[in-house]
């Protein structure tokens, strides 16, 4: 029932909350594209390209997409490439795995990635252990980074921005290993600038490669999926303070870009990680015990600091379902301890 | 051939009582082809079924003999093979259970695709890999099909896909794969294994629906040895009838310890798949001799009078040989002679198999992703690194 209420309630939200967002803007000319139609312009493009791609999922073709992620695509490739699947997680996921295993390239689209628990047999063991790809899917009420993260020979991808969603998607497309994509359904919704780039055909974000979404001297944030918006406001306020934050947006889970993230922190010398998942056993907790193998330790001033969701099961109601994840003011309280400020 | 055979025959007649030696075997006035009735198979949404006469060549007969005696030998050598510690690890056995991979392949083409879950070194075999690849597998050395580093029930070779180790997993599996080869349009098929005890698997009834649905070209095989590891049948499922638990699939119910009614029934469902109607579903039922894998003895949920009664009543090869040679199709010492060959083969691969070095370490981190570039493994602590290559 929460769930279902969840999916009801996060609509109205996400409008009220779009109305007191500012947009991340530079130009004003440069065009504007939500994740929900970056992640579909994505896929349409990979559609295209490569007849052996096909999408199948609850309601992902006369429905439009439970999100309406996969708007469109149904009229524009029939019944053979777009398939509505029975409510049968580990059923239809296998059928991905299996054809994929023939030489196909499904997207496997899990409503919320909280059903594809049912079918993570056939994630993990099906496909982690052959070639192929799998992905689509959106996050429910928490966060599989970690979960997915845990195994080897699944590549796992997740994307904050429009950018992020289209350019991962593709890339996942063509990446012959298993691919899963942690989408966040509450950016779906969200406008973002879409540089010239990534509004071509074989715009690819590379797997496996971070980026910096700000620059910064004082202190190394790295976060994944929405929280790195979260992240961006925080430096926004910070700045005024006159503390540069440098941003990192990990863009993949695994494998991890540590590079990225060990060549700030010996810039800045301080870090703090931000996700929304459960902190025991997670992102953070990874970055950190490798921070602390590698020549980046050193350069650290000060312990590294985790900002991650409450370490509790998604309560229902809203004043607790706000404090159960990360917000601006818990990331700045964290970055000012770290900075002892 | 035929008439070169009959001019051997007529210069060499009277020799036939010598020991058999090539030559005067095939001087031997032989049968091309014998007719066979088999047994009817039991329907479920069926008006007709496969037939219940086939006609069996020498040539084909000598091949199936000659494979399922590979198979039987091949298992008892594992199984020698394990209890000297030479293969380690999981091992699940198919000896009695050889008209089912052998009638199997004798019903479809190369090019159709199969699936199974872990009692797979038949159709390993069946499906075209060596007996060195596969032993040399069992014994984790790096001339093993998968390097040694798949074991038993991870061996794979072109369309199978096969070897599977999570119960009833490898079932929406074939359903996709039934996918593919339905939105390739090539008319392949896709044989779907699994056994009594996966049969209870929800995740098979999901794929039997969309299946169903969507008309996939899949062969849903439940292969019946009576016994989930050591749950008979009778304790484990409500229904026992498993080529009916397909409800809106069609289905046939098989004597899976006669080749010959195996490979009929084969060529009935693939020709009703190929025909666009969708699936269907074969129950096959056979007997597994040894126990569910090498650590169980088997013998103490059955008796050991019921599996000599198998023995001695329905052995899959027992039956063809008898067959064969009262048909005049092969004569027991030719017959003789393919065991003594299948028996060198056997021991030549057992010894390469033995022989053959492990996997090099530094292959640990190897083969993760497909299509990369190398990268960095960690391995048990932060210092111990692996090279991975695709």
């Amino acid at each position: 029932m929460a769930a279902v209420s969840g999916l009801v309630r996060r609509p109205l939200r996400q409008v009220s909350g779009l109305l007191k967002r500012r947009f991340h803007r530079t130009a004003p000319a440069a065009l504007q594209v939500t994740v929900r139609d970056a992640i579909n312009q994505g896929m349409d493009e990979e559609l295209e390209r490569d007849e052996k791609v096909f999408l199948l999922g609850e309601e992902v073709a006369q429905y439009d997409g439970a999100y309406k992620v996969s708007r469109g695509l149904w009229k524009k490739y029939g019944d053979k490439r777009i398939i509505d699947t029975p409510i049968s997680e580990m059923g239809f996921a296998g059928i991905a795995v299996g054809a994929a295993m023939a030489g196909l390239r499904p997207i496997c689209e899990f409503m919320t990635f909280n059903f594809s628990m049912q079918a993570i047999d056939q994630v993990i063991n099906s496909a982690a252990k052959t070639y192929y790809m799998s992905g689509v899917a959106a996050q429910h009420s928490q966060c599989f980074a970690a979960w997915y993260g845990h195994c080897p020979g699944l590549k796992v991808v997740s994307p904050w921005n429009s950018e992020d969603a289209k350019g991962l998607i593709k890339s996942a497309i063509r990446d012959n290993n298993p691919v899963v994509v942690l989408e966040n359904e509450l950016m779906y919704g969200v406008p973002f600038e879409f540089p010239p780039e990534a509004q071509s055909k074989d715009f690819l974000v590379p797997i496996g490669k971070a980026k910096i979404e700000r620059q910064g001297t004082h202190i190394t944030v790295v976060s994944h999926s929405r929280p790195v918006g979260h992240c961006l406001e925080a430096a926004a306020v910070l700045s005024k303070e006159g503390v540069e934050c440098e941003v990192i947006n990990m863009r993949t889970i695994r494998p991890m870009d540590m590079e990225t993230i060990e060549a700030s922190v010996m810039k800045t010398n301080h870090l703090v990680t931000v996700e929304g998942g459960w902190p025991q056993f997670g992102v953070g907790a990874e970055i950190c015990a490798r921070i602390m193998e590698g020549p980046a330790f050193n350069f650290l001033d000060a312990p590294a600091v985790r900002v991650t969701g409450a370490d509790v099961p998604m309560p229902y109601a809203k004043i607790l379902e706000d404090n159960s994840i990360p917000q601006v003011k818990d990331i700045i309280f964290a970055i000012k301890k770290t900075l002892n400020i | 051939m035929r008439k070169m055979l009959a001019a051997v025959s007529r210069v060499l007649s009277g020799a036939s009582q010598k020991p058999a030696s090539r030559v005067l075997v095939a001087s031997r006035n032989f049968a091309n082809d014998a007719t066979f009735e088999i047994k009817k198979c039991d329907l479920h949404r069926l008006e007709e079924g496969p037939p219940v006469t086939t006609v069996l060549t020498r040539e084909d007969g000598l091949k199936y003999y000659r494979m399922m005696q590979t198979v039987r030998r091949m298992e008892l050598k594992a199984d020698q093979l394990y209890k000297q510690k030479i293969i380690r690890g999981f091992c699940h056995l198919c000896d009695g259970q050889e008209a089912c991979c052998v009638g199997l392949e004798a019903g479809i083409n190369p090019t159709d695709h199969l699936i199974t879950a872990y009692r797979a070194h038949g159709f390993t075999f069946t499906r075209g890999l060596s007996v060195r690849e596969i032993l040399a597998e069992l014994t984790g050395r790096k001339g093993g099909c998968a390097k040694g580093k798949g074991g038993s029930m991870h061996m794979y070779a072109k369309n199978f896909y096969g070897g599977n180790g999570i119960v009833g997993a490898q079932v929406p599996l074939g359903a996709g794969i039934a996918l593919a080869c339905k939105y390739n349009g090539k008319d392949e098929v896709c044989l779907t294994l699994y056994g009594d005890g996966a049969a209870n698997q929800g995740q098979i009834f999901e794929a039997y629906n969309m299946a169903a649905l969507w008309k996939l070209p899949c062969i849903f095989i439940c292969e019946n040895n009576r016994y989930g590891m050591g749950t008979s049948v009778e304790r484990a499922a409500a229904s026992t009838d498993y080529y009916k638990r397909g409800d809106f699939i069609p289905g046939l119910r098989v004597d899976g310890m006669d080749i010959l009614c195996v490979r009929e029934a084969t060529r009935f469902a693939a020709a009703y798949c190929r025909s666009g109607k969708g699936p269907i579903l074969m129950e096959l039922q056979t007997y597994r001799y040894h126990g569910h894998s090498m650590s169980d003895p088997g013998v103490s949920y059955r008796t050991r009078e019921e599996i000599q009664e198998v023995r001695s009543k329905s052995d899959p090869i027992m039956l063809l040989k008898d067959r064969m040679v009262n048909s005049n199709l092969a004569s027991v010492e030719e017959l003789k002679e393919i065991d003594v060959e299948v028996r060198k083969e056997i021991e030549d691969a057992a010894q390469f198999a033995t022989a053959d070095p492990e996997p090099p370490l530094e292959e640990l981190g190897y083969h993760i992703y497909s299509s990369d570039p190398p990268f960095e493994v960690r391995g048990a602590n932060q210092w111990i690194k692996f090279k991975s290559v695709s």
